[in-house]
């Protein structure tokens, strides 16, 4: 990346600065170029022009950080309102995740552009990890991706166990309509036991915990009411409405999806934002940081050359004086 | 002052140990589902912090109280917005799809599944009408009761002219559907105007 290679040329100098024997050295370097041309002294203009990109880099990188923080700002309102959408789902048929199912799909939510911090990385981590946990002998698990960094990443490795990839979620404005959209079309297309969301919960601007939720289809639903434990007093639920059980439970569980991953959207879009606003924040510190340690080579530099052109003129005066 | 900081930090640190996160709410039930899932995560992956779950973002029911309890807590939730949360009302009148449904404290638990229709909230002598499009109402054994629903809109914010207009609308769309799925969404569009205007007479 264009930050690193810059963070490097950045500590090549500040390692030649601190020696004033070493900086005529590096300064007569540049120097050493400019007289093939034919230009006398020692020539500032390489650590000018490095000055002006590190100055650019720093503006951009502080304004992406404030259109990040608006964006945070607007979007952390609308997933704390949608918090309270998974709640119910999740007191009624309780937390699951350590339930033992064969078909197993693991859907990550990631964002589409970069330079956003660790979460997509942490993201495809947990996903892969989440794989491995539910793999075995007779189960098998698959992915849905949502973003195209995810994607970048799972593509290399897992290409085979991809079943769909969305990317351009937030190209429009993230509303229920379309994400229920999203959900209904993953569960037309995808054979599962048990949904898996991957994605990162918003804590704070500086926190984003890596969260899954789960969701069960309604035969696995059953399966575990009838055996007990967490979902063990669901039978004593009645039913209302509809002909079966088994009906209400399949609407329950596409209802549950779509909530679950409305919220888990939002909450991905604001932890997205958040590290972006603080990965920002943190190239910017180092661009000043940068730019402070060229502004000192450069004055140095630039003292380097006057006291060369008056050495030589002093010289060049006592010689002729005799 | 930096008597009562220090002892502030180790007062932090002391709970900080015990709990994952300083101001998280204490899961008496959680830990046995999530441990099982620890477990297995740790098998797979020693190195990472195991996700977290839902369970530990919510903050735990009540049990079943062994009396009927005197108000009924309703926790009305939208995708956009928490209508209500943990109010405690008399009682909740909701849609489901087999006709109006009351909710009293102490109701047997229950999943209904609800239909467009009008959703009254009682409170003494308060009652609030909403208008719900579908969802879910789930109540559970200790009085609590979630309404779940897609859109929801108080009643007196609702134009009557455009219910009309809307059942017209519809009733010539359903006349003149050809495939079933063209009848199908116009006598969806149907039902869900005849409920408003029944809502807005009702």
């Amino acid at each position: 990346m264009a930050m690193a290679a810059l963070r490097r040329e950045g500590k090549r100098f500040a390692l030649t600065s601190p020696n004033p024997i070493n900086v005529l050295r590096s300064s007569l370097a540049p120097s050493e170029e400019r007289m093939s041309l034919g230009v006398r002294g020692i020539s500032t203009q390489i650590v000018r022009n490095r000055m002006k990109s590190v100055k650019n880099i720093q503006k951009i990188t502080k304004a992406m950080k404030m259109v990040a923080a608006s964006k945070l700002r607007a979007i952390q309102v609308r997933a704390e309102n949608s918090r309270g959408l998974w709640q119910p789902f999740t007191a009624l048929l309780g937390d699951t995740p350590s339930v033992d199912v064969k078909k197993n799909v693991i859907v990550t939510i990631s964002s589409d552009k970069g330079l956003c911090g660790g979460i997509n990385s942490t993201s495809v981590k947990i996903s892969r990890a989440m794989r491995r946990l539910t793999s075995g002998p007779d189960k098998e698990s698959t992915y849905v991706i949502l973003g195209e960094k995810a994607k970048a990443q799972l593509i290399r490795d897992s290409r085979n166990f991809i079943e769909l990839s969305i990317t351009e979620l937030q190209k429009n404005f993230l509303n229920y309509t379309q994400v229920s959209v999203l959900a209904d079309e993953i569960l037309k297309n995808v054979e599962y036991d048990a949904l898996r969301v991957v994605f990162n919960k918003f804590q704070s601007v500086v926190s984003f915990l890596p969260t899954t939720a789960t969701i069960l289809s309604p035969e696995v639903v059953e399966r575990e009411a009838e055996a007990g434990g967490k979902l063990g007093d669901l039978d004593a639920y009645e039913i209302e409405g509809g002909e079966t059980k088994s009906e209400i439970l399949q609407n329950l569980a596409e209802f549950q999806f779509s909530c679950v991953m409305f919220n888990a959207v939002l909450e991905n879009a604001c932890s997205e934002q958040g590290a972006r606003m603080s990965a920002m924040d943190s190239s910017s510190r180092n661009a000043g940081e940068m730019l402070d340690r060229l502004t000192l080579t450069y004055n140095r530099t630039r003292q380097a050359s006057i006291t060369t052109e008056l050495i030589e003129i002093i010289s060049g005066a006592s010689a002729l004086e005799g | 002052m930096f008597r009562q900081a220090t002892a502030r930090l180790l007062s932090r640190s002391a709970a900080a140990s015990p709990k994952a996160r300083p101001f998280s709410t204490d899961l008496e039930s959680a830990p046995a589902a999530d441990q099982a899932f620890v477990d297995a995560w740790k098998k797979v992956a020693p190195n990472m912090d195991p996700p977290k779950t839902p369970l530990s973002f919510m903050k735990p029911r009540p049990p079943t109280p062994s009396s009927i309890p005197s108000k009924l807590i309703v926790n009305f939730s939208l995708p956009y917005a928490s209508e209500l949360s943990g109010k405690e009302v008399d009682m909740v009148i909701v849609p489901a799809t087999t006709g109006q449904m009351g909710i009293l404290p102490g109701h047997v638990p229950t999943i209904a599944e609800l239909k467009p229709g009008l959703m009254t909230v009682h409170e003494g002598n308060d009652v609030q009408k909403y208008f719900v499009s579908s969802g879910f109402a789930l109540v559970h054994a200790n009085s609590f009761a979630d309404i779940i629903a897609v859109e929801a809109v108080p009643v007196d914010r609702i134009d009557p002219t455009l219910v009309q207009k809307g059942l017209a609308e519809f009733t010539q769309k359903l006349n003149s559907a050809s495939t079933e799925l063209e009848k199908a969404e116009a006598q969806i569009g149907l039902d869900v105007h005849s409920a408003l205007s029944s809502a807005l007479s009702g």
